[in-house]
């Protein structure tokens, strides 16, 4: 055999043994995909939005709870952590620059990004749990609060940062001053960056159980009182899951399939917004 | 007027972007002080004791941290290659018109919430190990490979961004050469990003260590150490997700406080060594 010879068939080898592999761990992703498709579909129905959870047996069972909760919490925690991490993913783009203050603070957002979020469950749980005395809605959203705020940091820090300082200059040359160069020049040219970055932050946040298992907790009846225990559907997918009952699990497969959705379309509308824009 | 307007505004970016790093330090305080009472009754021998014994006031934490540390380093063997695989396929081998879809299809996947990897795991994969391997079909074992499966995305889509670093122009100039797509990945694409591919696989690393419900509803939650991987296990976030609402008395929920502090100081040591080590390195060259 020549030495080119080997070399071609080397060359196979490794095309087919690197495609089988995509070829597994894709077989694999789909496989999950599938049965939470499959079993999700086969789980919905309007029962879901109309009643709150019932003990097992119980016909008219829901995940209205859950789902009033989840919008609760993670509507909250947006609401908070999204201006808060814009602005100070302004500071770092706009006024920190390369300074020494700026560059610790990204370095520090890039690790929180990956720190296990049970470990911020456990925080919030010291400082909010135990002085309050119970769970409730507010340690949760507090929770999620701080896993959002690097995220959207860092987004929009990136982002502002490829908007031209020519426009910044073309601005400050009509003699307008630099909060109202961010305000109404940077932000207008980093709008579709931040707003993707916001629903990826968002998306993030949504599938967090960890952080709320010892926060919000559950509630299997309807809660609207910030200071109680309150459902979420990560957390009532995690004990609908793990109990015996069947017809506690079928609930807890529509939860994971609205929340995948949810998540999923958060993504790929996300994604869309920025290729729209490099599109123009 | 609009002086001090531009003052308040600068100023106020200044003080949440330094609150961020506030709650970081604050974080590390609150575990450290909470976790006093649990260092100062047990010392070093947290980390070295295995016995877990809520009744008796005993706790050891050795168990949990073998099982991180067995459970992350079974997903790793598993998802490196795999993940290496796929991202190969995805930067040099797969035909343009397969690489948006796929590459998508990967990014989507990694975004799809934890627990919903641990509930498949739970109701498909636990009884597959069951019947091959006998037992109960929860703990190292399965723990291992979902998290090898939880984490695969992620990992196959930051190694393909290392490896997609790498200019055209070398790989052109190689295939000139004469070099086959093999040659011009090892002898080019891997020496060229190799300090991106191995800050990647670290940060994935750094995630599946802290990862917790994609293991929780398969591991088991036994505090012991056996070398058997198919017995129930435990690891640092499985111990902190079904314990922490039962934990009753102050010496419990102290010692809950240490085992959340050590696995934020290591989980933050490997993202650190991924971040500032391996992947800033790229981003210069």
């Amino acid at each position: 055999m020549t030495a080119i010879q080997k070399r071609v068939i080397i060359n196979g080898i490794v095309m087919v043994l690197s495609t089988l592999s995509a070829v597994i761990g894709l077989g694999f992703l789909f496989w999950i995909l599938f049965i939470l498709v499959s079993n999700g579909i086969e789980a919905m129905n309007w029962d879901i939005f109309l009643f709150e959870g019932a003990p097992p047996g119980y016909a008219e069972s829901g995940l209205k709870q859950a789902l009033v909760g989840q919008l609760i919490i993670v509507g909250a925690a947006t609401v908070i952590g999204v201006p808060l991490g814009i602005l100070a993913g302004t500071y770092l783009s706009e006024y920190g620059q390369r300074s020494k203050l700026a560059e610790t603070i990204r370095d520090v957002s890039d690790i929180m990004m990956s720190a296990p979020s049970i470990v911020v469950g456990s925080f919030v749980y010291a400082v909010m749990v135990i002085p309050m005395g119970h769970f409730s809605a507010l340690a949760g959203i507090v929770a999620l609060t701080i896993i959002m705020l690097p995220i959207i940091l860092r987004t929009t820090d990136d982002m502002l940062h490829l908007v031209p300082t020519t426009l910044r200059e073309a601005a400050f040359a009509l003699g307008a001053p630099k909060y109202k160069v961010v305000l109404q020049i940077v932000y207008r040219g980093a709008k579709a960056g931040i707003l993707t970055g916001v629903m990826l932050g968002v998306a993030r946040v949504a599938g967090e159980t960890a952080p709320l298992l010892f926060t919000s907790f559950n509630d299997n009846y309807m809660s609207t009182d910030l200071f109680a225990p309150m459902a979420s559907l990560t957390v009532t997918m995690y004990n609908y899951a793990t109990s015996p009952y069947a017809d506690w699990q079928r609930l807890g497969w529509a939860a994971a399939f609205i929340l995948s959705m949810f998540i999923l379309g958060l993504n790929i509308i996300g994604r869309l917004i920025l290729l729209n824009k490099k599109g123009k | 007027m609009t002086h001090i307007i531009d003052k308040i505004f600068a100023n106020a970016t200044r003080l949440i972007a330094i609150i961020v790093l506030l709650i970081t330090a604050w974080i590390f305080t609150v575990l450290f002080q909470e976790s006093l009472l649990s260092m100062q009754t047990f010392g070093l021998d947290f980390v070295t004791e295995s016995k877990w014994a809520p009744n008796l006031e005993k706790f050891g934490a050795f168990a949990a941290i073998m099982g991180s540390v067995i459970s992350t380093f079974l997903a790793m063997v598993l998802a490196v290659p795999i993940a290496i695989g796929v991202a190969i396929f995805l930067s040099e081998i797969a035909h343009a018109k397969l690489k948006a879809p796929v590459g998508v299809s990967i990014e989507l996947l990694a975004a799809i919430p934890s627990v919903i990897y641990g509930m498949w795991g739970l109701f498909y994969f636990v009884p597959i190990i069951r019947d091959i391997f006998g037992g109960i079909g929860i703990g190292m074992l399965t723990a291992g490979i979902v998290l090898a499966i939880m984490i695969l995305p992620f990992m196959a889509a930051v190694t393909r961004d290392a490896m997609n670093t790498t200019p055209d122009i070398l790989k052109e100039s190689a295939y000139a050469l004469g070099g086959t797509k093999w040659d011009v990945i090892k002898d080019i694409v891997i020496p060229y990003s190799k300090a991106g591919i191995i800050g990647a696989l670290i940060l994935a690393l750094g995630r599946a260590i802290g990862e917790t419900m994609a293991v929780t509803f398969v591991m088991g939650n036994v505090h012991k150490v056996s070398f058997d991987l198919t017995q129930p296990a435990t690891s640092i976030p499985v111990t902190l997700a079904n314990e922490f609402t039962e934990a009753d008395t102050k010496l419990y929920f102290s010692s809950l406080f240490e085992l959340a502090l050590i696995l934020l100081v290591i989980s933050f040591t490997i993202i650190s060594i991924a971040k500032f080590y391996f992947l800033r390195r790229t981003r210069r060259a």
